[in-house]
């Protein structure tokens, strides 16, 4: 077998010609490679399995050729093409065009806005991943590529864990697997597959783009790396004076030292950094400096006697923190329909601990809000719609910090509302059906069009024949 | 070519045919028996008429400890119910049956993958791997990158890796790429008496080119199949234990 290192730009190397070596890492070699036959060009990677070289170099992209293979979608290089070869494994996967988030982070720290928009991208494919059933553990900024539209994409999966598949990554190490300045508390313990553990480095990211530091440095050694599951980083706003509070609520609340104590899923991360208006401020966006030594001292006490927590796979995590929409229309939907909606949004809700309901109304502008004085007119609306569904709200007796709301603008409402589901990674939406309405004959059933083009679970809402004539004997 | 794995079979006629018709809907061309065709259930002539009919296609099938009691022999080893079970078995089978059984190998070869009832080390020993060490031992003396043994019924996944040998838990219906750089030993549970408290058939389908491995588990009328071990007069427990998977 011929040494991978001598992949000289022309080479064949299966139906692909090399074109130019990219980078020569610790474990495996990367080149850019065109297809032969006219096909997409791309990355050709091969692991470094030269005399002398560790096994986890094998392992590592081992991991990556089996997981790319079960992943989809914007946010994951696509492998197209993984085998053996005269040089031995190799895996081609497309070259994601944008800008490496290290770039950005070099600029740190950057503001705010920046930040948030940043950090949407990045909790957002992270998300999609989980979806996917993979932890990706090892996020960092070098591991995250901006694309031009905006999006982030993941890259580097040697460390990732697939909720089917056999755990190779861990198998091959004795020691802590991730980049000790982002790794989780639990990651240092050696428990993996919690979709949480990305949360945590996903703060850290956050964190150094926010500040321009890491929030626990760069440590070296067993002892630094475990500092962090009993003292606090620094809050945020004591390095950047007018970094606002709902942001330093964020990234500590993603650096919690309890998995427990996280948002649940990266998909909330995403929620609150693209509504700051709606983050439930507490103690830790307001903190002003680290816990004490006392509370140190209980962290480092209640590790002594932590149980591990059951080993659930990462969709099952995500199981346990639905995000639910329900729409309301205030102005049309009746108040049997209103119940039945909140009858509805109880029972889905119910049991789950880390669920999270946002209640979304449509506005639709008319004749009048486009009027010279349209605008003005249009915020009133918009205050009003807001303030009869936190009226719609109210009897379910929720938590606020479970509750979201949202007014939208626009003509099509279906659209907008499945618009709305897909940037907030909704997993199940709650909608009323009217019954046979003028309106509903004019225009078609807004919820028949939310069922059947909505990413996610729809449960449409009537309210059932008999309950309506009860209605009407009552006021007969 | 996608072969088809199944293992512990037991006499039980539905199962049999339950987990066939779901392989050939997988696509699978290739068959193999893990041995333990017979004992338990009620149907060992149907069984072994049906995997006969296999095995002259060119099916792979090896020998399992309740293979070699059904042919006579001392079984001081074997609980009260599996030698009640052993001594029905006995009467049910003739000169064919016999014949066919007293022909199957301990284990099987085909390329890089290598088969057996229980454990390479020992083949007619019948030990039972429920941990890393024996199945380290097991794909040591396999020398094969895919072993593929039954026996515990309970479907597992062995893999050697730089700090040892590893177990994984694995998910029905997913597949699992299995690299040729490592070695890896695939236990795909039982078809005729699951064990680990689904009652749903389980067997394991591996895809050559694609190098994948799928587990399943295959629903199928266990009512039947306990009604038959009641009238055939065997003991009630083996009837029950269909229907709890246990």
């Amino acid at each position: 077998m011929e040494s991978t290192a001598h992949l000289r730009p022309g080479t064949q190397f299966a139906a692909y010609r090399v074109q130019e070596k990219l980078r020569e890492g610790g474990m495996a070699l990367l080149y850019r490679v065109a297809a032969g036959d006219g096909g997409e060009a791309g990355l050709l990677k091969v692991p470094k399995l030269e005399f002398g070289s560790h096994p986890a170099c094998y392992a590592g992209f081992e991991v990556e050729q089996m997981i790319l293979g079960r992943l989809a979608g914007p946010h994951v290089p696509r492998l197209l093409a993984s085998g053996e070869s005269d040089f031995g494994p190799y895996l081609v996967m497309e070259e994601i065009a944008g800008k490496s988030l290290a770039e950005f982070a070099a600029a740190a720290p950057l503001p705010a806005a920046e930040v948030a928009r940043l950090g949407v991208a990045l909790a957002s494919a992270l998300h999609d991943l989980h979806r996917q059933e993979v932890v990706h553990h090892d996020l960092k900024p070098s591991h995250v590529i901006l694309r031009e539209d905006g999006r982030a994409a993941l890259i580097d999966f040697g460390l990732a864990f697939h909720g089917h598949l056999p755990d190779l990554a861990e198998a091959e190490s004795e020691k802590p697997l991730g980049t000790p300045a982002y790794i989780s508390p639990e990651q240092i313990a050696g428990v993996r597959g919690d979709p949480r553990s990305d949360v945590f480095s996903l703060g850290v990211v956050l964190y150094l783009l926010a500040t321009g530091r890491l929030p626990f440095g760069e440590p070296t050694g067993m002892g630094g790396l475990r500092r962090r599951l009993y003292f606090d980083p620094l809050p945020p706003r004591r390095i950047v004076a007018d970094l606002p509070e709902w942001l330093q609520e964020i990234i500590l609340h993603c650096l919690e030292v309890r998995a427990d104590d996280r948002y649940a899923t990266a998909a909330q991360v995403a929620h609150d950094l693209q509504h700051p208006d709606q983050v439930t401020l507490t103690e830790r966006g307001r903190r002003r400096k680290r816990a004490g030594p006392l509370v140190a001292a209980k962290r480092w006490l209640a590790a002594l006697s932590a149980e591990p927590p059951p080993r659930r796979a990462p969709t099952a995590h995500l199981a346990l923190a639905p995000q639910v929409l329900v729409a309301i229309d205030t102005d049309s939907d009746s108040e049997p329909l209103f119940q039945a909606l909140r009858d509805a949004t109880r029972r889905i809700v119910g049991g789950e601990r880390h669920w999270r309901v946002s209640c979304g109304s449509v506005l639709e502008p008319s004749l009048l809000t486009e009027q010279e004085d349209g605008a003005e007119i249009m915020r009133g609306l918009h205050m009003q719609r807001l303030v009869e569904l936190h009226h719609w709200a109210q009897p379910l007796g929720l938590p606020q910090e479970r509750l979201r709301f949202h007014v939208l603008e626009g003509r099509d409402v279906p659209a907008r509302l499945i618009e709305y589901a897909r940037a907030s990674h909704a997993d199940h939406i709650i909608i009323g059906a009217r019954g046979s309405s003028g309106r509903r004959r004019l225009l078609g059933s807004v919820s028949s069009r939310v069922a059947s083009e909505a990413p996610c679970t729809v449960t449409v809402v009537r309210v059932s024949h008999s309950a309506g004539m009860n209605t009407e004997r009552a006021d007969a | 070519m996608k072969i088809a794995v199944l293992a512990d079979i037991h006499a039980n006629l539905e199962a049999l045919r339950a987990c066939l018709a779901h392989a050939t809907r997988e696509g699978a061309t290739q068959y193999v028996f893990l041995g333990d065709l017979v004992g338990y259930g009620a149907d060992p002539v149907a069984c072994l008429g049906l995997l006969a009919d296999y095995a002259a296609r060119g099916a792979l099938l090896v020998r399992g400890n309740h293979d070699d009691a059904a042919l006579g022999g001392l079984c001081e080893t074997m609980n009260f119910v599996a030698r009640e079970a052993t001594y029905w078995t006995r009467a049910q089978l003739g000169g064919g049956e016999r014949a066919f059984l007293a022909a199957l190998p301990y284990t099987a070869r085909r390329d890089d993958l290598l088969f057996v009832h229980a454990d390479v080390n020992a083949p007619g020993k019948w030990n039972y791997i429920t941990s890393s060490l024996q199945a380290g031992r097991c794909m040591d003396a396999a020398q094969a990158t895919l072993t593929f043994a039954g026996h515990v019924h309970h479907p597992s996944l062995y893999f050697a890796a730089g700090s040892g040998v590893h177990h994984f838990q694995p998910v029905a219906g997913a597949p699992i790429p299995l690299t040729g750089r490592r070695r890896w030993l695939a236990i795909g549970g039982s078809v005729g008496q699951p064990r680990d408290g689904n009652n749903a058939a389980a067997y394991a389908l591996y895809d050559e080119e694609q190098r994948t491995l799928k587990y399943f588990r295959v629903p199928y009328d266990h009512l039947s199949a306990a009604r038959k071990i009641l009238a055939a007069g065997l003991p009630e427990r083996l009837a029950l234990r269909l229907h709890r998977g246990e």
